[in-house]
């Protein structure tokens, strides 16, 4: 289940992997072109920045406006705060991540390639830098380098295009979407990092290898950041398809006794503890189901830990990192982090619990990128897998999120 | 068929609440003074109100869309557990 697809080749000790170590492992890449979009189409490929969107519609509808103008823009700003699987990724295989994007320029018909990479992520901006000295002048020319913001929506598509365009990463209204207009006015294709190296090795070895590595319907191998309480976190590879207890297993195993896991980050949600073990990670099923992988982040809470507390803590990170554009998502999530980390401290007004499910209905779907909606929705998990521990320590009878 | 909706610049709108006092058919206001716009197509006898609460808007944030048939719902968020 450990099968080695991105990871493949000289182990993580050995540091970032040089052109020549690359391109004599995998062969020089392919040229993108719309038939390899099909191939993607094929393969299952979702994207792996959080949406879990297939890669093929993406780059389809990118490449179906093209004039020769189009922009790609390699997502690797990673500002979850439990993800570490996109910088370790660019540590490690700096080259894939550049073939992965320069590919994608190709088939969707783009004149400039952004490597828009989290300023703060300073092995990751190293490793792509040195890459990037190694590449052929042709390449080289049609890539730029570019330090993301370390803020959490910073990496979201609109934001990345709108800090090009104007220097400032918040997400912009929508529509127009990036692939109707985005950097310069031009259709603009923001891909993850990872997705871009899944997309290099499927352009080399096919839409059946690729499926091939994943189990029952799942396609692919996924990049997870496991954290918590486990004997040892990091960032895994595994087979799309296998369990979460599987992966917890490959960290070494849970240290203590779990209370509940959280997947997909942030953004994602929880889940109890006895649920969470035979959930099965495939980003298109998960989707398919109403959930979602997130960014890949699965981080265990532990029995002796609050869970009050940690979920008051995220809150406040959500409402700090708003980007204070759209007033239901700044003042709504304040409202709702204060009334979380009041129910938190054991300070609550008794009408703080009823508060917190009438704002979260209320504050979903009215901003303009999904950041509201990503809080709210890891708020409802929090509300519904702790509803006991909230119930008490609100004074009141929980109710159900509905 | 198409039909015509209000859309809300977010980024843009700052709470005048103006909108909401000249639309309350559709436009009611959130606990801190944002507009909620009820969604679908607006008929033709309240197109007079919505034209008011556009106009009125200080800092452009609503306008009048033309739509060709309603959007497809957006993707479904997180589903608590």
């Amino acid at each position: 289940m450990t099968l080695l697809s991105l990871f493949a080749g000289p182990p993580a000790a050995a540091g970032a992997e040089s052109f020549r170590d690359h391109a004599k492992r995998l062969g020089h890449r392919p040229r993108g072109d719309h038939a390899l979009i099909d191939t993607l189409d094929r393969s299952g490929l979702v994207g792996r920045g959080g949406a879990s969107f297939p890669v093929a519609v993406k780059w389809r509808s990118v490449a179906g406006r093209d004039r020769g103008s189009a922009v790609v823009i390699a997502n690797g700003a990673e500002g979850e705060p439990l993800s570490r699987k996109d910088r370790t990724l660019m540590a490690l295989r700096p080259h894939l991540v550049i073939d992965g994007a320069l590919i994608a320029a190709e088939a969707v018909g783009a004149s400039r390639t952004l490597l828009y990479i989290g300023e703060a992520h300073g092995a990751a901006t190293a490793a792509i830098t040195r890459a990037l000295s190694e590449r052929p002048a042709a390449e080289l020319a049609r890539l730029t380098l570019l330090g993301a913001p370390p803020s959490y929506v910073a990496g979201e598509e609109s934001a990345a295009v709108n800090f090009v365009n104007s220097g400032v990463a918040a997400p912009l209204a929508v529509p127009p979407r990036p692939f109707e207009k985005g950097v310069d006015g031009r259709p603009t294709l923001v891909q993850n990092v990872e997705s871009l190296a899944h997309a290099a090795l499927i352009a080399r070895f096919g839409d059946a290898w690729f499926q091939s590595l994943g189990r029952h319907n799942a396609a692919g191998t996924i990049l997870l950041t496991v954290s918590g309480a486990v004997a040892k976190a990091g960032v895994i590879e595994v087979s799309s398809g296998c369990s979460v207890d599987e992966v917890l297993a490959l960290a070494g195993g849970v240290s203590g006794k779990a209370r509940a896991v959280l997947l997909g980050g942030y953004f994602g949600g929880w889940i109890n503890a006895d649920r969470a073990g035979s959930m099965i990670l495939d980003p298109s099923g998960l989707r398919a189901a109403g959930g979602s992988l997130g960014c890949g982040v699965v981080s265990v809470l532990d029995e002796s830990a609050d869970p009050l507390d940690v979920s008051a803590r995220i809150m406040q990170h959500l409402a700090n990192e708003s980007a204070a554009q759209c007033g239901p998502c700044f003042f709504g999530l304040r409202s709702l982090s204060a009334a979380t980390t009041r129910i938190a401290a054991r300070q609550a007004d008794h009408g703080d619990l009823p508060q917190l499910h009438r704002w979260t209905a209320m504050v979903k779907g009215r901003g303009a990128c999904r950041h509201p909606d990503g809080a709210v929705a890891f708020l409802q998990s929090a509300l519904t897998v702790f509803e006991p521990e909230f119930a008490a320590a609100a004074g009141t009878r929980g109710r159900r999120a509905s | 068929m198409a039909q015509t909706e209000l859309w809300i610049d977010r980024t843009k709108c700052d709470g005048s609440r103006l909108c909401a006092e000249l639309f309350p058919e559709r436009i009611s206001l959130d606990d801190w003074g944002y507009p909620i716009i009820a969604p679908g197509p607006i008929p033709a006898a309240l197109m007079p109100h919505a034209q008011k609460a556009v106009d009125s808007c200080p800092v452009l944030a609503l306008a009048l869309r033309r739509v060709e048939r309603r959007p497809p719902p957006p993707p479904p968020a997180v589903k608590p557990t």
